[in-house]
């Protein structure tokens, strides 16, 4: 084939993509919005997203800021700038790499488990069950999902970036020589609200992302066990890319603040 | 044709895939009241009528009346109206497997309206009873059924709603003969007992004697025989009488790619 024509085809196949998937969460928050609500898939949703994602979150950071506070230490003691150690890892941690780890964290975790469930239900046509039971998919199955992502990310970021902190903090005073009052005290003193404010917008963003393309991989897959399984596994490698492309976007947007 | 009016009636229904046609201009009228049963073989697009006729899947061209109102172009709050009267019994009983039985059952009528669970266990219960399962069935999760068992559930699940129509996809696939029977059976006299219309899609003949009383026989995306299941045995049609007594050699091919 004409490798200009293949260079097309691939646009267009690309945009189409685009705006299916746009479609298809316009949709869902559209109708989910005008209800019926269903309380109890929402609040499984956050329990689910928020709570059990903890223990990987929550040992991303604690290890993130740990190794931040040793790096940062070894850099900065080259032009004898040590006492910014405990800056860099509260800034580091609260504007870039709470929300982005906990991100893949998350696509990983629930991403891959909400296209994978979703993708049984479709094979095993669950989902047209579900229409014919005068129930709507979109509000009953993605509403929920796509709203406790976006609810819950911020939340863990939040606890991911004081076990972050507290990482660096046990770094610092055990191996650095910081004293515990110094470290405190450097951290609190140049932390700004907007550093945290960013991180956790950042944070719904990759929330609604990663939850967006689980279900909507999911919800597409077709085949059997075999398209589960590759709905699955793209669920995970897009929003793992997207959430990188946004991050650096979203840091452009807030970029002056 | 009949003598009752068309519960459904079917005109010109065309719907692709692709470049791959699957109905080409079918028509089709079920009679209010009776069972009518499409035969077929594999891929000739027996579910896919099923599904246009739900507005699960759009058609690309033709009509579909239920009891009146078009189906074909329809959305929202009309097409949510028609759903209202169907019930449908899936292939693999499509039950929702992360609840249990008694809410698997009742999911249709809670959807609807408001009830307490002491009365939804009620009508699960009720509901169970009239496809011959104890009430301890109810409290079991749909992974803990046989096959046999799971297709009651479903069954169960369809009839809650009391629907004026009733869908049946393969009913009696992958069954045991006599667990076919009792399947076959059930569906008898339920849809006698309710009144409701039936539309069935099946390639089991021995269910199709059973449970019809007009028979359909789908060929490349069209209907080439109609007729009550009395006289299927003298349609005076090759490809009817080929496919009715599972013969390789005939005017239907089967493709080997």
């Amino acid at each position: 084939m004409n490798p200009l024509r293949r260079i097309g085809a691939g646009l267009l196949d690309f945009c189409q993509q685009i705006g299916s998937i746009a479609t298809f969460a316009l949709v869902s928050i559209g109708r989910g919005l005008a209800g019926p609500w269903y309380p109890a898939q929402i609040l499984r949703q956050m329990i689910d997203i928020g709570y059990y994602s903890l223990p990987v979150v929550g040992l991303t950071a604690i290890f993130t800021g740990m190794v931040l506070a040793l790096q940062s230490y070894t850099g900065f003691a080259r032009f004898e700038a040590e006492s910014a150690v405990a800056t860099i890892v509260v800034v580091s941690l609260t504007r870039e790499l709470g929300p982005v780890l906990a991100g893949l964290m998350v696509a990983g975790r629930v991403g891959a488990a909400m296209a994978a469930e979703l993708g049984t239900m479709r094979v095993t046509e669950q989902i047209d069950a579900l229409t014919t039971l005068s129930t709507d998919p979109h509000r009953y199955l993605i509403f929920p999902r796509l709203l406790g992502g976006t609810l819950m990310l911020p939340l863990l970021v939040l606890v991911a970036d004081i076990i972050g902190v507290f990482g660096g903090f046990v770094v610092g005073t055990s191996k650095l020589g910081f004293s515990p009052y110094t470290y405190i005290d450097q951290t609190l003193q140049y932390l700004e609200t907007q550093d945290v404010v960013v991180g956790l917008v950042k944070a719904a963003v990759f929330g609604f992302i990663v939850t967006l393309m689980g279900c909507w991989n999911g919800y597409q897959s077709r085949g059997g066990a075999q398209g589960v399984g590759a709905a699955t596994t793209r669920a995970v490698v897009t929003a793992s890319i997207m959430i990188l492309v946004f991050d650096y976007i979203l840091t452009e947007i807030f970029f002056s603040r | 044709m009949t003598e009752a009016p068309a519960k459904i009636a079917i005109r010109g229904l065309q719907k692709s895939f692709g470049r791959k046609h699957v109905l080409r201009g079918l028509d089709l009228d079920v009679p209010a009241g009776s069972s009518v049963v499409v035969i077929g073989g594999s891929g000739t697009g027996k579910s896919v009528l099923l599904k246009c006729i739900l507005g699960i899947l759009q058609a690309d061209q033709g009509s579909i009346r239920v009891d009146g109102s078009e189906v074909v172009g329809a959305s929202g709050r009309d097409l949510e109206g028609i759903r209202h009267k169907f019930g449908m019994l899936f292939q693999g009983g499509a039950l929702f497997d992360s609840l249990p039985v008694w809410e698997n059952v009742t999911f249709g009528v809670r959807a609807r309206q408001r009830i307490g669970r002491d009365e939804a266990r009620r009508i699960a219960v009720e509901n169970l009873g009239k496809v011959g399962l104890a009430a301890d069935v109810a409290d079991l999760m749909p992974a803990e059924l046989s096959g046999g068992m799971q297709k009651r559930v479903g069954l169960a699940r369809a009839v809650a709603l009391e629907p004026e129509i009733l869908f049946f996809d393969e009913p009696t696939t992958g069954l045991d003969p006599i667990m076919a029977d009792v399947i076959n059976d059930l569906i008898r006299s339920l849809t006698r007992a309710m009144g409701a219309t039936a539309l069935s899609i099946t390639h089991d003949m021995a269910s199709v004697r059973k449970i019809a009383d007009y028979v359909a026989m789908l060929y490349e995306g069209r209907v080439i025989w109609y007729g009550r299941v009395e006289d299927l045995d003298r349609s005076g049609n090759d490809f009817v009488d080929q496919f009715i007594h599972g013969r390789a050699e005939g005017p239907i091919t089967v493709g080997t790619r």
